[in-house]
């Protein structure tokens, strides 16, 4: 089962800055285990970010990434409580949503 | 041009600053993924893992007591290692755990050593519960009283064996970490008979993700690498050994506002 992500949105004026941390192995089919065979590739293919379900970032990654990787965007146009929701989707098709709610900047 | 001279100003302070001992290059990362430390992935999980109900007893560990009450986690880092009169032991985190999935969860002593350490094929349990336990005690101050004679007794074995030259190398731990500016390759070794700097080794880490590892390491895991690097047998995973050695060390940064989990190279 997929880990949950780590979203915040924070509110900078009128852009929310969005840093979304994934747990992810992100194999590249390169690497070879313990008993020598080759790990097959497993690395996330899309990520979708949407903001008040308006797709503001639509990527397609490749095994370059890193494990457990870091996204950080900002979103022009966000108010407080605006609602920021993310999807990956890996090349073994599985998915993982979650979703925050943008957070008033101090 | 202004965010250069920005950069170089900010180097320049950091080297002044630095004063003793030579200013931590990784410092500017750290600072950069401290608020987006893939350690929290592991915090959130190893909560997950506290509360559900694993092992042939199907039990959550929310009865396992780590020395501020049946459950609790809130501060129960900053005060370990300390004594347990059920097991009449000084424990520290990891060892306590050990000892809760056994006693509560049944699961085998030996399950649980064999995948102490995760690897990039597998996640261990105990780097996610020990990410979510360190968590709990942030913001507080590292609090380790040696308030039992065994607890004293275990602080002065510890201290006993990082001055203790041995092994094939002749080496202590006191070998690399008594001095100022010291370092292995790139790596700053902190002092650790300097308070100051002690404090921030042990209330940023361990637990702390490694880039490198792709994971969460424990200090148990850090004491045993520094035992293979000294070319020592193998430490055993909660011996004796490694718990006096953390309770010397972690007695000695008292004091040190807790930051868990810390980031490493």
């Amino acid at each position: 089962m997929a880990e949950p992500m780590k979203i915040r949105a924070t509110l900078q004026g009128d852009v929310a800055d969005v840093r979304i941390l994934m747990m992810h192995p992100m194999e590249t089919g390169q690497r070879k285990d313990a008993k020598g065979e080759i790990v097959p590739l497993h690395f996330i293919q899309s990520v979708v970010v949407t903001h008040n379900g308006k797709t503001v970032l639509d990527a397609q990654w490749s095994q370059a990434i890193s494990r457990n990787p870091f996204l950080g965007l900002h979103v022009k146009g966000a108010k407080a409580g605006d609602k920021i929701a993310v999807t990956w989707t890996d090349n073994k098709n599985e998915k993982r949503t979650d979703e925050v709610a943008v957070t008033p900047g101090s | 041009m202004l965010k250069l001279r920005g950069g170089i100003a900010a180097i320049a302070f950091l080297c002044l600053s630095g004063g003793a001992y030579a200013a931590d290059p990784l410092a500017v990362g750290r600072q950069m993924l401290a608020d987006d430390n893939p350690g929290d992935l592991w915090a959130q999980r190893g909560e997950r893992l506290f509360h559900e109900k694993r092992g042939p007893k199907q039990a959550s560990l929310d009865q396992c007591d780590l020395g501020v009450g049946p459950g609790k986690v809130e501060g129960a880092f900053a005060q370990l290692p300390r004594y347990f009169s059920d097991t009449d032991k000084v424990q520290d985190l990891e060892s306590r755990l050990l000892t809760c999935m056994v006693e509560l969860q049944g699961l085998t002593r030996e399950d649980i050593v064999k995948n102490r350490f995760g690897n990039l094929d597998r996640m261990s349990d105990m780097e996610a519960l020990v990410s979510f336990i360190g968590s709990k005690s942030n913001g507080m101050k590292m609090n380790v009283r040696l308030s039992h004679q065994k607890e004293y007794d275990m602080y002065k074995a510890g201290e006993y064996i990082f001055f203790r030259r041995n092994g094939p190398l002749d080496f202590s731990c006191a070998t690399c970490h008594t001095e100022n500016g010291k370092r292995i390759r790139l790596q700053d070794l902190p002092n650790m008979t300097d308070p100051k700097q002690m404090q921030a080794v042990v209330a940023t880490a361990w637990p702390a993700y490694r880039g490198t590892q792709s994971t969460v390491r424990t200090m148990q895991h850090r004491l045993s690498d520094c035992n293979w690097q000294m070319r020592l047998p193998d430490l055993g995973y909660a011996s004796d050994m490694s718990v006096a050695l953390t309770t010397y060390l972690n007695r000695s940064g008292n004091g040190g506002m807790i930051e868990l989990p810390g980031v490493r190279r």
